[in-house]
């Protein structure tokens, strides 16, 4: 069965001064699917997600989400659409209480409209949220102000806000990042769960053991280009994949 | 009940009893501390919980001058008329004049805010536009002086009820999100522009609704109600009330009008007194008159029989 394919970049392109950040980058996200996408530091991947959720004005090439030009909209514009996206470095309101952080997101037009105008109990929706996505409810971890609250629940909190909007295309930069063996064991099957639920997720990651046990595909960046994209195993063993990650050099002693 | 009920009623009942504690000339003080207290209002809701520190007052004061003043000079409209008018227009307007630098933050938007007033004053000098440097004169004034009073400190009071529950709904709190990360804000769906174009809107309600009242207090207008004082005043009455608190820039407001008043026992010397006394704030109660007593009511403790 060929998926839909619900988002898709063609071409994208952006230099930020001499430094070509991405090129002619391809991507395509079908409906359903986790997409993971790898490369070594400074190979364009979070540029890559600035650029498809409008944070980032693209030099040349378009995206296309159900085959709808969203190139050069405003982010908010983009989010509305339903492409969402969680920051490297977490963007969370310091001096809200952790459940309030949703309310900002559960007051967004996309949700009004979805619910008709009615809200009812924005409090108990953004802690049903978190409790979903692994806040423990009897901790009083959902009172907690966001300032005070560890590196694990922010990232937790950076998708919670993405799914309190309700989205179709979730896009994570590095959430397994900095989180440590435990955290990330429960963090998969929130994934997967997401998943079966018909959110379709862009995955960047550096953590590639654990990015494999998700994705059915990954694509590669090196220097702002695609590299190699396919299955995980097969991109993994091709030479040039190897040479971007381990270095090229030979030695000699 | 009466603990919380306790503050409240203290303020709103000493800011009503305060006109008859007073002479004539303390009176007159008291409505420009009204005036000092809704823009000192204004920049504390803008700065602490929307992120726009905003010397735009003057600005404000002077379009909703302006605009009553020769509402009443040209068209003879009652105050009853011309105050409403010129709250809504000049706030319009002065928002109108913003909209471009709400990109800027902090200190960005301070200086590009900051020029507004000065800019004007110069086109109306230069244009000889509405009465140029003499200004218009024998406006219509109140009817007399309980009206002013009552008018200016209603106004103030409604105002900081009103703030107070702005910033707790879900409103204020997408104001406080712009405030703490604008751009999780953005991929929250929710446009930031618009919402500070409302916030800066509100605040400049406030600002104008001073200035059209300022215009039938004196029943005049000029350039000096563009005067600088009308943005940096506020900004000390904020820093001595304490900042985010909203009812502290008011009570700052109501203290540091009246001590710039006494001070003037010190001819030129007054600016050095009034400094003197600012940065010992600064330096003794940085957290601001408000924050401090909060804490010391709360830190009381209150039995109650069970």
């Amino acid at each position: 069965m060929a998926a839909r394919v619900l988002l898709q970049v063609k071409e994208i392109s952006k230099s930020f001064g001499g430094v070509q950040a991405v090129l002619r980058v391809n991507v395509e996200l079908f409906e359903g699917e986790i997409l993971g996408v790898i490369g070594p530091n400074g190979s364009g991947k979070t540029t890559l997600v600035n650029l498809i959720t409008g944070f980032v004005k693209p030099g040349s090439g378009d995206v296309f989400f159900k085959d709808r030009k969203i190139t050069g909209l405003q982010p908010h514009k983009i989010a509305d659409l339903g492409v969402t996206r969680t920051f490297q470095i977490m963007r969370p309101y310091h001096s809200l209480p952790a459940f309030k952080n949703l309310i900002i997101p559960l007051n967004s037009p996309r949700i009004v409209r979805s619910r008709g105008g009615k809200l009812g109990d924005k409090d108990a929706v953004a802690i049903d949220i978190l409790e979903e996505i692994g806040f423990e409810r009897d901790a009083y971890v959902p009172y907690k102000i966001a300032s005070s609250l560890p590196l694990g629940y922010l990232k937790r909190l950076e998708l919670a806000r993405c799914l309190a909007l309700k989205p179709e295309v979730i896009i994570c930069d590095e959430i397994f990042s900095g989180l440590s063996m435990a955290e990330i064991t429960t963090m998969i099957p929130i994934l997967e769960k997401l998943q079966l639920s018909g959110i379709s997720i862009i995955m960047i990651e550096h953590r590639l053991r654990e990015l494999f046990r998700l994705v059915g595909r990954v694509m590669v960046l090196n220097f702002g280009q695609k590299l190699a994209e396919g299955a995980p195993e097969e991109v993994m063993a091709r030479p040039e994949v190897r040479d971007a990650y381990l270095g090229t050099e030979e030695i000699t002693c | 009940m009466g603990y919380l009920l306790l503050p409240r009623l203290v303020l709103i009942g000493g800011l009503l009893l305060l006109p008859f504690l007073v002479d004539m000339y303390w009176q007159r003080v008291l409505c420009i501390a009204g005036i000092y207290a809704l823009l000192a209002l204004g920049f504390d809701f803008l700065a602490e919980y929307v992120g726009l520190v905003c010397l735009g007052g003057a600005f404000f004061v002077g379009c909703g001058t302006y605009i009553s003043g020769l509402l009443s000079a040209t068209l003879n409209w009652s105050p009853v008329f011309t105050i409403p008018i010129a709250t809504v227009g000049g706030a319009a307007l002065s928002t109108l004049v913003l909209l471009p630098c709400l990109r800027l933050r902090g200190i960005y938007f301070a200086i590009t805010s900051f020029m507004f007033p000065l800019l004007t004053v110069h086109v109306i000098i230069a244009l000889n536009i509405f009465g140029g440097t003499e200004g218009i004169s024998a406006l219509a004034t109140f009817p007399n002086v309980w009206v002013d009073q009552y008018l200016i400190l209603g106004v103030v009071i409604f105002s900081l009820f009103a703030m107070r529950r702005l910033v707790n709904e879900d409103f204020g709190l997408i104001l406080r999100g712009i405030k703490d990360n604008d751009q999780a804000v953005r991929a929250s769906g929710i446009s930031i522009t618009a919402y500070k174009t409302k916030a800066v809107f509100i605040a400049a309600l406030m600002g104008c609704f001073g200035g059209a009242y300022l215009s039938h207090l004196y029943g005049w207008i000029g350039i000096s109600q563009f005067a600088l004082d009308f943005s940096i005043l506020p900004i000390s009455a904020a820093v001595m009330g304490g900042m985010g608190t909203l009812v502290g820039p008011v009570i700052g407001a109501f203290i540091l009008t009246p001590l710039s008043e006494q001070l003037r026992d010190f001819g030129q010397l007054r600016v050095v007194v009034y400094c003197l006394i600012l940065i010992g704030f600064i330096v003794y109660k940085p957290e601001g008159l408000m924050n401090y007593l909060q804490r010391k009511y709360h830190q009381f403790e209150h039995w109650k029989e069970v």
